[in-house]
């Protein structure tokens, strides 16, 4: 059943990702970020965007930045030259005569973004990769397999709502997705630990059964430290300021898809691929 | 294992204490404080301007081939050889010699000792690669010619770079090289790098040159525009003075014609130069060429030997101040493109420090309510530990200087939700062990032993993924994986030093309770 649905949300994921793409942040994509904070309290996104056309900057989106009165801007256009900003910071003081306070700017070239999104997409692999290697060593290959799938499966489905809600790729993101790719492990690996424990101590108990009872066993601690971190988390998300909502939400869905994945996909794997206890004897015999 | 000796006690306490005493002395006036180490706050969170420059290296390049072009054709001439067609291509040379000679001029770049290859002997490679083509030659730069050239340019570039921005006196500046052309220039509290930019963006390559009619010039001629675009003038090739020969450029307000101008003195070797060029060449129109454009073109009326002058072109006392501040520190080796920028104000990033603690604060709070309904009295004892490694935590970052940023902060939250886990992994497995062992000491015991390989397992994962965040990661993210992984020690030292002590401490007293956990 959960194998059905989890099957499904991959798919889901995977077509959202091809059909819909992510929604890649200035980090990604290259272009010019602006963070501002008007003085004037009557500043609203569309007296901003009246002004922000007139600057011939091609395509653009502004919007509510949190509270007060703050504004995103983000700027497609690559080809930006040094002073760009300057410009933009004069055009705008002439075209509303508000005092603006430029609270961040960021503005990443072509190349630099081609190359931060070449080293995120190689930072998860590898993980992903050392994370196996990892599972090999301490483990057998069949929890290897069972660990990554679960990994896999967490990854692609937090990809797959920020596709969905086009929320914005940025930096901070594949830091989130490698800090979940740490985290699903982790609860992985209790659950492992206890069914080779439990497969050294009974020979007659089926490997379905046995991964039950494992995980049954360690079923309140994975879902107190689920809890615990998701205060953290819902606490960063509330209160830790805009910058890093999103950072906050991917790790919100990254820890519970990661507990979900640890139960019901990590140990199904270990049942479709036959574990028994000659798995982990032989082990212990090398 | 539950039982610590006196002197274990004493020494953990004091480990403790240490780490402590670090992290609070971030809260304590500097002044007052004996040791006043401050955790470094990432440009993020104190606000300033990260730049990355890329040198353009295709200059540099050419020049190279043009010098190159002159060894080779003295070499020919020197050798007798007839040559034809020199010229550079596609950044390549070419040049075609009679068939008869072609051995004797491959010899000629193959030798590991002549001029074309001056640096044989330390990288085992040819400065160019050689094609022959009947008698047709094409020299490209080879693989260590390029990062010959890269470097070096690198390393003049960054002289240059920490030369201009030292100038502008911004506290504490981070001017490191990155990759083989890339230049990271990181400038705390600075919240407008207009003038920074602007200043690395010239290459401030100055000349002294002749105004020419006579196109015949023996070191040829090139039309030139003035700054202001509006007018363009003929000048010789033939350079007089470059900006190497200049000791000292300051703004000046000239008091006969009220007006800002650049005066400039000049070394021995330039003085004579110049005073020889203004000696015979009264009457002619002088051009002051920066970067390719024409600053201003007064008419010598005297002799200069001195080899003190004073530019003028309608500067600003600004614009006087940055060029003479851009003479001063010489000339870049090669243009420098703005390829990355992030600037945060400062008052962004005191918001993102007090949204930080307040979701820290908050974190921690409900946290540690639900491990002591969770728990009760073990609750406690986790709590305690979770504050110690926090302590620990922030301690650390302290006393190695790292680099605390935004996403750090979410890093320190993030592992006061996680660091509660190896607690609960324990105090669950001591209540498994409770069923089965009426003995509560035996059952502690056996259940630290047996949660241990979970515990590490589990800690290891987060671990790599932190350190693979530490290599691929920049700027804010490292921050993150930085605070990630110590907080994995710290998490592991105070669960199994300090919390096993409290828990040590209270099981041995109460020993004979029943439903201890």
């Amino acid at each position: 059943m959960f194998n059905l649905i989890s099957f499904g949300l991959v798919i889901i994921s995977i077509l959202l990702l091809f059909f819909k793409g992510l929604n890649f942040g200035v980090d990604f994509k290259g272009g010019t970020l602006i963070e501002l904070r008007a003085n004037d309290k009557s500043i609203n996104v569309t007296s901003l965007r009246q002004s922000f056309s007139k600057m011939d900057l091609g395509d653009f989106n502004i919007k509510k930045f949190g509270n007060e009165n703050d504004f995103l801007i983000k700027i497609e256009k690559k080809d930006t030259s040094a002073n760009a900003i300057e410009i933009i910071k004069k055009d705008l003081i002439s075209s509303i005569g508000a005092s603006f306070n430029f609270r961040r700017v960021e503005n990443v070239g072509p190349k630099v973004s081609a190359e931060l999104l070449k080293s995120g997409v190689i930072a998860i692999a590898l993980s992903l990769a050392a994370m196996l290697f990892y599972i090999w060593i301490r483990f057998e290959w069949q929890f290897s397999l069972g660990a990554i799938l679960a990994l896999f499966h967490d990854v692609i489905i937090t990809l797959g709502l920020f596709s969905l809600f086009s929320l914005e790729i940025n930096l901070s993101i594949v830091a989130a997705v490698l800090t979940i790719v740490g985290y699903s492990m982790n609860d992985t690996v209790v659950i492992y630990d206890r069914v080779r424990e439990n497969l050294r101590k009974f020979s007659d108990i089926k490997i379905y059964e046995l991964t039950n009872i494992s995980i049954n066993e360690t079923l309140s601690r994975t879902i107190i430290t689920s809890i615990t971190t998701l205060l953290a988390l819902v606490s960063i998300y509330l209160f830790g300021g805009e910058i890093l909502k999103g950072f906050s939400l991917a790790m919100i869905m990254g820890v519970v898809f990661g507990t979900y994945s640890s139960i019901y996909i990590a140990n199904p794997i270990l049942v479709k691929l036959r574990v028994s206890q000659k798995t982990i004897l032989k082990e212990d015999t090398e | 294992m539950l039982y610590f000796s006196k002197l274990r006690i004493t020494l953990i306490s004091l480990v403790a204490l240490f780490f402590i005493y670090f992290a609070l002395s971030n809260f304590q006036d500097p002044e007052n404080s004996l040791i006043s180490k401050r955790i470094n706050l990432g440009l993020d969170l104190q606000g300033g301007s990260y730049l990355l420059l890329e040198i353009d290296n295709e200059p540099v390049e050419i020049q190279k081939l043009q010098n190159t072009t002159t060894v080779i054709r003295n070499f020919l001439k020197s050798k007798k050889i007839n040559f034809n067609d020199l010229r550079i291509q596609n950044k390549t040379i070419v040049f075609t010699v009679p068939i008869m000679d072609v051995d004797s001029v491959e010899a000629f770049f193959l030798d590991k000792e002549s001029e074309i290859n001056p640096y044989y002997n330390q990288y085992k490679s040819h400065q160019f690669e050689v094609i022959i083509d009947d008698s047709k030659f094409t020299l490209s730069l080879s693989k260590y010619g390029l990062i010959e050239i890269k470097t070096s340019s690198q390393d003049q570039a960054l002289e240059i770079v920490r030369r201009r921005v030292d100038e502008v006196g911004t506290n504490e500046p981070n001017i490191i090289k990155r990759g083989n052309n890339r230049i990271l220039v990181e400038l705390p509290g600075l919240d407008d790098p207009m003038r920074i930019k602007s200043l690395l963006g010239k290459t401030a390559n100055l000349t002294f040159r002749f105004v020419t009619q006579n196109k015949s010039d023996t070191f040829g001629t090139e039309m030139l525009q003035f700054e202001d675009g509006m007018s363009e003038a003929m000048v010789s090739k033939r350079i007089i003075v470059n900006g190497e020969n200049l000791l000292d450029a300051q703004p000046q307000m000239n008091n006969q014609t009220n007006e800002t101008v650049v005066s400039f003195t000049l070394d021995r070797v330039g003085a004579k130069r110049f005073g020889k060029a203004t000696s015979t060449g009264v009457g002619k129109q002088l051009a002051i060429v920066l970067d390719g454009k024409i600053v201003s073109a007064p008419v010598i009326r005297d002799t200069i030997a001195s080899g003190n002058g004073q530019i003028s072109g309608g500067f600003t006392f600004q614009s006087a101040t940055d060029l003479a501040l851009l003479l001063r520190s010489g000339a870049l080796p090669a243009p420098l493109n703005i390829i990355e920028e992030r600037t945060v104000g400062p008052d962004l990033g005191q918001d993102s420090i007090n949204a930080g603690v307040i979701a820290l604060i908050i974190g921690f709070l409900l946290v540690i309510i639900f491990m002591f309904f969770k728990y009760k009295i073990f609750g406690l004892i986790a709590n305690v530990t979770l504050l110690v490694n926090l302590f620990f935590l922030v301690g650390i970052l302290t006393l190695f200087g790292a680099t605390l940023t935004l996403p750090g902060i979410a890093g320190i939250i993030l592992t006061v939700g996680m660091a509660v886990d190896a607690n609960v992994l324990i105090f669950e497995r001591i209540k498994e062990e409770c069923k089965k062992e009426k003995n509560n000491i035996i059952a502690f015991d056996t259940g630290y032993v047996k949660s241990k390989t979970a515990i590490i397992d589990a800690n290891i994962t987060t671990l790599i993924a932190a350190i693979i965040l530490f290599i691929m990661g920049s700027g804010p993210v490292k921050g993150f994986s930085v605070t990630l992984a110590v907080g994995i020690f710290t998490t592991l030292f105070s669960v199994y030093f300090i919390a096993r002590m409290l828990t040590g401490l209270y099981v041995v007293r109460n020993k004979e309770k029943d439903k201890l956990i």
